[in-house]
């Protein structure tokens, strides 16, 4: 049951901040790509980010993400971020090509399996 | 091309940005969380306190600065750049912290940690090698 319990909240950890940090992508494309960065502009652009609907559901998301990370800090001890900080990066790029509609080639995804496995060992170690 | 050059231009800039920004913020708020200590009560009282203490703390409110900047360079780069390329890169934060523990506070980083940003850093050059940006422009 506990485990049952843990793994439940692994799993929002991992899809609530990952989809979470995707709706702050949508919200930014949104916005439209930044080219002026005087200070001024960056505040008006940060602004409009806000009024996108898709920048508060990404704030409720990962929000939630860490409330859960929060939860199982109290439970367990820090080990099992390893699983679930290396996951997000695989479930990020596959969120990011069938959500965001990018195209992630043979090259991206090798690069994104070593950043896993470099993030898992950096922990382990 | 040019247009391409350009991009990966602002975008190396914006991610080099956000993994210093977003480690030295982690180290000031804890540097600041520890001055505070532990905490003792999980009254509302003890809780009161313990946010009066750290939102007077000049060290909590440069951690939280630091944050904000790597917030807004995160908010900035993902305006034009695709988010599976952005994601794995930003995790060169962790080439960072190792060689900021290891010159700085002298820690001791074991070969397994090492073997890892090294993976990390082969990882970050071959998605750095793919173009920033594969959706169209919107």
């Amino acid at each position: 049951m506990t485990a049952m319990r843990e793994a439940f909240f692994m799993a929002i950890v991992v899809i609530a901040g990952t989809g979470g940090e995707l709706c702050v992508t949508r919200a930014m494309k949104r916005v439209g790509e930044v080219k002026d960065f005087s200070p001024r502009n960056l505040l008006r652009v940060v602004l409009r980010a806000f009024r996108v609907g898709w920048m508060w559901l990404g704030l409720s998301l990962m929000t939630t993400a860490f409330l859960a990370l929060l939860a199982l800090l109290s439970w367990e001890n820090v080990s099992f971020v390893v699983p679930a900080t290396a996951l997000s990066y695989a479930v990020g790029a596959l969120g990011a090509k069938f959500l965001l509609g990018e195209r992630i080639s043979a090259k991206r995804w090798a690069g994104v399996l070593l950043v896993c496995l470099g993030v898992a060992l950096v922990w382990v170690g | 091309m040019k247009n391409s050059h350009g991009l990966h231009g602002k975008t190396f800039v914006l991610i080099l940005l956000m993994v210093l920004f977003g480690p030295l913020g982690d180290v000031f708020l804890s540097k600041g969380m520890k001055q505070i200590g532990a905490v003792s009560s999980w009254s509302p009282s003890g809780f009161a306190s313990l946010f009066s203490q750290a939102f007077s703390s000049l060290l909590v409110w440069c951690g939280i600065g630091f944050l904000i900047l790597f917030f807004v360079a995160y908010l900035l780069v993902l305006s034009w750049a695709d988010y599976s390329f952005v994601q794995p890169a930003s995790a060169t934060s962790y080439v960072v912290v190792a060689l900021l523990g290891a010159l700085l506070l002298g820690e001791v980083i074991t070969s397994v940690r090492w073997t890892g940003v090294l993976t990390i850093c082969l990882g970050v050059v071959l998605v750095g090698g793919t173009p920033p940006r594969t959706t169209e422009h919107a």
